[in-house]
């Protein structure tokens, strides 16, 4: 292709998605972060009369404030739901590396013929409605719902427990909603792995322990890494699950927004601890991208 | 090389489908349990489904969906596809950093942020909302995945083809249409079933986008379910979960009979 000649064609073809992702991308997330500066009081509903076009969003610039953010600082429940969501976050992460791990790597190791059935295997839950599959615990773990009815049936438990509505349950619905998240980036990298290494450290006389320890579970990190990542930045913002599965002590920042917005309609709060959820997941996305970059330097 | 299981293997595999699967299972056969209360077996009955299509609430939340989610995975997988091909294809021009910011950012943006930002912006410009809200809210964050798909594909495509028919003389577009877009098909289709299924499951974004008029299936579903499990709505997520299984499997299916072909 002749320099500096850009084809009409391609031309278009990035305009029309640029145009798109723009205006209904990176207009709303400045209107967010306007609406989050400005005046609870004139913003409230009657919202409209503040806030009628585009120009006056851009007329009220001027006025920033930034009580929305103050407010958000002094006020222990959005403190609490952050750290809360944080902290569930990281942990189920962990949990689902933990289940994740011999998962992945069982896949890894099938034989070649087995293997792209498990592959299905575990993208197909992946596919299937997010709301379904957290609502299928519903009826497993309340009160009288079946996980109870089996471990009484049992005799392990003489009461039925209550699991439901706690951060327990909330826990269980992120490590299943986001195990076929984990397992892929793990197996892509388990499955790349040059296995004759494992054979030199086995002939030099190395437990198979030992070798998992100081060859698979380093080659692997990339795949620990991006898995990791692709879990924890979701769960944080999620509300499907802490709304269904979780209590009213569950405390997580996106059914927080949420109520936030349609019950209490505080809509510049809910704006205000958007942008601080944002900077909350803005390191780990960052992480996330230059992993991803570094995959696509090394296998290509 | 030992390609065999060991014992502990075959035990992470039973266990890991036995947690992603039983829950599913589960709903799938109580949806036939012929007793109100969904924990007590009472017997097989076909009767949540005839309750099911008799719902008209359900019935109409199904069609706007159907719509929604045909239309926003069409439009999305033309404007992915054409990201994709500038992702791969241009590697400057003004702005291109921003460019790939925007195509990357919606698919980690957390989906309240994402209906909220939407929300405003209708209300800024005055929109009124409904179906055509939630159409674009849902076309914005699934063209970005399909981009991402795409891109995997054609990163991968031998560009000396496309080199060679324009050598004989075939214009840069009909070169596209006539010899890229035939190969990188299966990753096009693959990505418009990803932006179907994206928007058949959304609940938080159309919540926020969506207007009186334009409730969507899974809104239907998750306010009854916030009232408690009822058949009924295990018998939905039946169907959807064997609309998307069947959906899954044919492109599996149709994939590997593409792959074979063009080998």
């Amino acid at each position: 292709m002749a320099r500096g000649q850009v084809p009409l064609m391609l031309r278009v073809s990035t305009w029309i998605p640029y145009f798109w992702l723009a205006l209904f991308f990176l207009v709303p997330f400045v209107i967010v972060l306007k609406v989050s500066l400005s005046e609870t009081a004139i913003a409230m509903p009657p919202y409209r009369p503040a806030f009628s076009g585009l120009d006056q969003v851009f007329e009220k610039i001027g006025q920033f404030s930034v009580d929305n953010y103050v407010w958000l600082t002094e006020d222990a429940l959005y403190f609490n739901a952050y750290i809360s969501s944080i902290r569930i976050a990281f942990f189920s992460t962990l949990i689902t590396l933990i289940i994740g791990y011999p998962l992945a790597y069982a896949v890894a190791r099938a034989s070649s013929s087995l293997r792209p059935l498990l592959l299905m295997m575990v993208i197909l839950p992946f596919w299937t409605s997010f709301l379904i599959r957290v609502y299928a615990w519903i009826g497993i773990l309340k009160q009288e719902g079946l996980l109870n009815q089996l471990l009484l049936w049992l005799g392990v438990i003489s009461e039925p427990l209550g699991i439901l509505n706690t951060d327990v349950a909330v826990y269980i619905g992120i490590v299943y909603s986001y195990l076929p998240f984990m397992v892929l980036p793990l197996y892509a990298a388990l499955e790349r792995m040059d296995r004759s290494l494992l054979e030199a450290a086995a002939d030099l006389g190395a437990p198979p322990v030992m070798s998992f320890w100081q060859i698979t579970l380093p080659l692997s990190l990339p795949g620990i890494i991006a898995g990791s990542l692709l879990v924890f930045i979701p769960a944080v913002g999620e509300f499907v699950i802490p709304d269904l599965l979780g209590g009213s002590t569950t405390l997580m920042i996106g059914k927080t927004l949420w109520v936030e917005f349609f019950s209490n309609r505080d809509w510049p709060v809910a704006s205000a601890a958007a942008i601080i959820l944002l900077l909350v997941l803005v390191v780990p996305i960052v992480l996330f991208q230059n992993a991803q970059s570094k995959v696509r330097e090394a296998g290509g | 090389m030992n390609r065999n299981l060991s014992p502990f293997n075959i035990v992470s595999l039973v266990a890991g489908f036995a947690f992603l699967y039983l829950p599913i299972v589960l709903l799938i056969i109580y949806s036939f349990n012929e007793s109100r209360l969904v924990t007590v077996w009472g017997g097989f009955s076909t009767k949540w489904y005839a309750e099911m299509l008799n719902n008209d609430g359900l019935r109409h939340a199904a069609w706007v969906t159907a719509r929604l989610a045909f239309l926003s995975a069409t439009i999305a997988t033309i404007f992915g596809t054409l990201a994709a091909v500038t992702l791969v294809r241009r590697n400057r021009f003004r702005g291109r950093t921003l460019f790939s910011g925007l195509v990357y950012a919606p698919i980690v943006m957390p989906e309240v942020i994402t209906g909220l930002s939407l929300l405003l912006l209708f209300v800024a410009i005055g929109l009124n909302r409904g179906f055509i809200t939630v159409l674009i809210a849902h076309i914005t964050f699934s063209m970005c995945f399909v981009a991402v798909v795409v891109q995997s594909r054609l990163l991968t495509f031998d560009r000396s083809l496309e080199e060679a028919a324009m050598d004989l003389g075939a214009t840069p577009s009909k070169a596209f249409f006539a010899v890229t877009l035939p190969v990188i098909l299966p990753a096009v289709i693959a990505g418009w079933m990803l932006a179907f299924t994206l928007s058949l499951d959304d609940l938080v974004i159309a919540s926020f986008t969506t207007g009186p008029g334009s409730t969507t299936l899974p809104m239907k579903i998750y306010s009854q379910v916030r009232l408690g499990v009822t058949p009924e709505i295990n018998a939905v997520c039946t169907i959807l979960v064997a609309l998307v299984t069947l959906g899954v499997l044919a492109a599996s299916i149709i994939g590997k009979y593409r792959v074979t072909e063009t080998r």
